[in-house]
């Protein structure tokens, strides 16, 4: 029986991969790819599922790893950067192989919405030697997980499901066989002892070949698939993949007789047969695709081995940009280039808006920014006002490494507390390096709980052993907050909500040898922003590293009992609450005569504000029914 | 058919609730939806967006540039700033409660709701615009705004499916705690529209 559910693509692929009898499942979350993992968790019980969340991304794949060694069937979820993380053990393992199955859920990020780079996870299965399917909306994505852990079975090779935020964040009414799904019998044969397991020159000698036969046994075979799929049959040849390949039937859609359009749902390694037979009886070529000129640059090498006369119009040549989202307008606006660039008349039309873009009245720039009541905005506050104290005592600059979290909006106005940002756990070791360079400044990094123990642990390791002059904030929130509030190996709670050990992050900092170590609640402390500012002058003052876990409640996840309100009386409308601590809750009205600040609904009662109100004019107050 | 909506709002306002309860209703009439979110970042009090599309005559998820039927601004700047997707004789509601941005980076401009209101009265004849938020917080909470508009949209009748199917989908999806300050704040949305509908405000 087939229903019909409304489905978020990161949904379907979780339920795809129910439904195939997936019985392992490891990730680290990362915006866009949480929510594959969050589904599984779900019906994990149920379905008797072994899901965790790891410690980062190598670490659940290898996890994987040693589950599809003993022929189960595994999937492991990660963000695009995460695929960097998890890389060294991938690339290795492309050459080994797997019995069982083994998929993973890449989702790459043009834009970017929220993430570090706008790199192409099709190009990266090409370096890794690992077939990449690229669906296009939810149902493929559904359909193409199932495609993926049967490919793997049978070619006893990794293979990446690659979805982009509009697939992975875009929900449809997908077909799927059961509105729940059930359980499936699958069995795991055991680890089984022998040499292929263990990689070594000799055994990557001999598997390089076969690695080689299996990348033109894929391709032969994707070449027949029904996801590579040709339509119309227009003289003017069109090439996408993902979401791309959507735009594109919009933009062209009333004059599809001109063009012949080839969807590639198997980009890698790259379906030349089906390729070739839609390139016949065409002469120009348009390529359609976000982020790298990954299908360009597969059509121009098989034209030039087939020696085809064909024009290729795409990245290369500036038709289309390298960087950012594509959308249907920017498509169209683009095969008018082409067009007119080969001498046709006709011309694509864009829809005519109510108002134009041009027409609109100068907006006020919204940025992502902490929430109110957030206490890492306490946090960066107090080690701007210690780094001024030091300025001015001691004549030093303070140079501040963020890190990868929702602390990373430590960088918004009026903060302005994040110099350096690279990747997850790089603060640290950035700061080690920088202090190498700038000895005479203070060096102090940021990093959040959850990236602590992803990859901040070696750098703290590196800083002791190597003694850089270095000051280590964490922030220690209880939980992964940007991406939807994921337990870690702090909190004492698996994927599953079942409880472990938590793991003290003051006591890991301390056996790895750091001399000074404070630990500050900062829920429990009436004025909060003192102590941490003395907790911050001491561990900047400290020869040596020297760390500060700040603990907190996420303000995303309690709700609170207090809130602050202005007394008209005292405020004097000076401003200095908002331009110093750029608290969403906090605002001053325009165009009144005696403006005074307003505190909104969002006030969680942290109450820095009333802290360092110069007037006293921030109090308490009662809250009468709040949900 | 095809009905296209966009939502737009600050991160935390419930704009993907929002958008989440229309797809499942168009889903439960029996139409082809797809949505875009925004999940991310963004979602810290960034400015967010929520595209559905519902029909078969579309394909991206994505609206293009005037083509949106229906644009619910949750707040007046956002409301303005996704303007440009509106279709012409497209609709449009606006909650009139808003929320200045955190802070005022170099460059910004000054946040004049007032003046963006006006802006909008003048470009858009159709428009309706009130005071969602208080409207919710009379009903139990401002955090029900999203679920108010949601309430006049189905008032003014633009939305394709049957009146009872966006109710069935909140009795559903929206837990037995929060359900009856929800469906409050939704009727009297409801009721106030319709006391307006056909008027300009």
């Amino acid at each position: 029986m087939i229903n019909k559910k409304l489905l978020m693509g990161n949904e379907a692929i979780a339920f795809a991969a129910i439904e195939v009898g997936v019985q392992i499942v490891t990730g680290y979350p990362g915006t866009p790819s949480t929510e594959a993992l969050e589904t599984i968790a779900r019906h994990a019980d149920r379905c008797g599922i072994y899901t965790e969340w790891s410690s980062n991304e190598k670490v659940a794949l290898e996890t994987a790893v040693g589950a599809a060694y003993s022929g189960a069937k595994a999937l492991v979820t990660m963000k695009q950067v995460g695929l960097n993380v998890a890389s060294d053990p991938l690339m290795s393992l492309s050459y080994i192989g797997v019995k069982g199955a083994m998929v993973l859920l890449v989702a790459d990020d043009p834009g970017p919405h929220s993430s570090q780079t706008e790199q192409d996870t099709r190009a990266f299965g090409h370096l890794l030697n690992i077939p990449v399917l690229d669906p296009a909306t939810p149902q493929e994505a559904y359909e193409l997980t199932k495609l993926a852990f049967e490919l793997s079975h049978e070619f006893e090779i990794p293979v990446i499901l690659r979805t982009t935020t509009r697939v992975s964040h875009s929900c449809g009414d997908v077909k799927i066989a059961a509105e729940e799904p059930a359980p499936v019998e699958a069995s795991c044969e055991g680890f089984v002892k022998d040499r292929r397991w263990t990689i070594f020159p000799k055994l990557t000698a001999e598997r390089h070949p076969w690695l080689e036969s299996v990348q033109v046994k894929l391709s032969e075979r994707f070449s027949g698939l029904s996801c590579n799929s040709v339509s119309g049959d227009g003289r003017i040849g069109i090439i996408a993949s993902g979401v791309s390949t959507l735009y594109t039937q919009e933009a062209i859609r009333d004059f599809e007789g001109l063009f012949k359009l080839f969807k590639v749902g198997t980009v890698y390694p790259f379906p030349e047969k089906a390729a070739l037979s839609f390139l016949s009886g065409i002469d120009s070529l348009i390529v359609v695709e976000e982020l790298d000129p990954y299908l360009e640059e597969q059509m121009l090498q098989l034209l030039g081995k087939t020696r085809l006369p064909v024009d290729v119009y795409g990245k290369k040549n500036g038709f289309f940009p390298f960087s950012g989202e594509y959308n249907v307008d920017i498509v169209i606006d683009r095969i008018n280039k082409v067009l007119s660039e080969m001498g046709e008349t006709l011309r694509l039309s864009h829809a005519l808006p109510a108002v134009s873009k041009e027409e609109l009245p100068p907006l006020p720039i919204r940025a992502p920014t902490l929430c109110a009541g957030c206490m890492h905005r306490t946090v960066f506050y107090a080690f701007k006002q210690a780094a001024k104290q030091l300025k001015k005592d001691q004549k030093s600059d303070t140079i501040f490494s963020g890190d990868i979290g929702c602390y990373t909006l430590g960088n918004a106005h009026p903060l302005n507390m994040v110099d350096t940002c690279l990747c997850m756990g790089a603060g640290i070791s950035m700061a080690g390096g920088l202090f190498r360079t700038n000895p005479e400044a203070k060096q102090v990094a940021f990093i959040g709980d959850s990236t602590f123990f992803h990859s901040g642990i070696p750098a703290v390791v590196n800083a002791v052993y190597n003694n850089a002059d270095i000051t280590l904030a964490i922030l220690d929130n209880r939980t992964t907050a940007m991406t939807g509030h994921q337990p870690h190996p702090g909190i004492g709670l698996t994927a599953l909500g079942t409880s472990s050990k938590a793991i003290d992050i003051a006591e890991v900092v301390q056996s790895c040898g750091v001399e000074f170590v404070r630990a500050v609640d900062i829920d429990s402390l009436e004025n909060s922003l003192e102590s941490c500012v003395e907790a911050a002058k001491e561990a900047m003052n400290f020869k040596g590293p020297a760390v500060v876990v700040f603990k907190g409640k996420c303000a995303g996840l309690i709700k609170s009992d207090k809130r602050y309100k202005i007394d008209p009386e005292s405020c004097t409308g000076c401003g200095f609450c908002i331009k110093q601590l750029g608290c969403p809750a906090l605002f001053l009205p325009v165009g009144e005569n005696k403006a005074l600040a307003f505190i909104q609904d969002s006030c969680s009662g942290c109450g820095i504000c009333a802290q360092i109100c110069p007037s006293g004019a921030i109090l308490t107050q009662d809250i009468k029914h709040r949900v | 058919m095809k009905f296209d909506i966009l939502i737009a709002g600050v991160g935390g306002q419930g704009v993907v609730l929002a958008s989440r309860m229309l797809a499942l209703a168009a889903v439960k009439a029996g139409f082809h939806v797809s949505t875009a979110e925004t999940i991310g970042m963004s979602q810290r009090e960034g400015s967010v967006s929520s595209h559905i599309r519902i029909g078969d005559k579309t394909s991206g998820s994505l609206i293009p540039i005037g083509q949106a039927d229906l644009l619910l601004g949750f707040e007046p700047a956002e409301t303005v700033r996704n303007l440009p997707y509106l279709r012409k004789g497209g609709r449009i509601l606006v909650n009139t409660h808003a929320i200045p941005p955190a802070s005022r980076p170099p460059g910004s401009p000054e946040y004049d709701p007032m003046a963006l209101l006006s802006f909008l009265n003048a470009h858009c004849p159709d428009l309706i615009c009130f005071n969602f938020t208080k409207l919710a917080e009379e009903a139990g909470t401002y955090k029900v705004a999203n679920i108010a508009m949601l309430g006049a949209a189905l008032g003014i009748g633009v939305l394709p499916f049957p009146e009872d199917t966006l109710q069935t989908v909140l009795d559903t999806e929206i837990p037995e705690k929060h359900r009856a300050v929800n469906m409050a704040a939704f009727e009297n949305a409801v009721k106030w529209v319709s006391g307006v509908r056909g008027i300009r405000i």
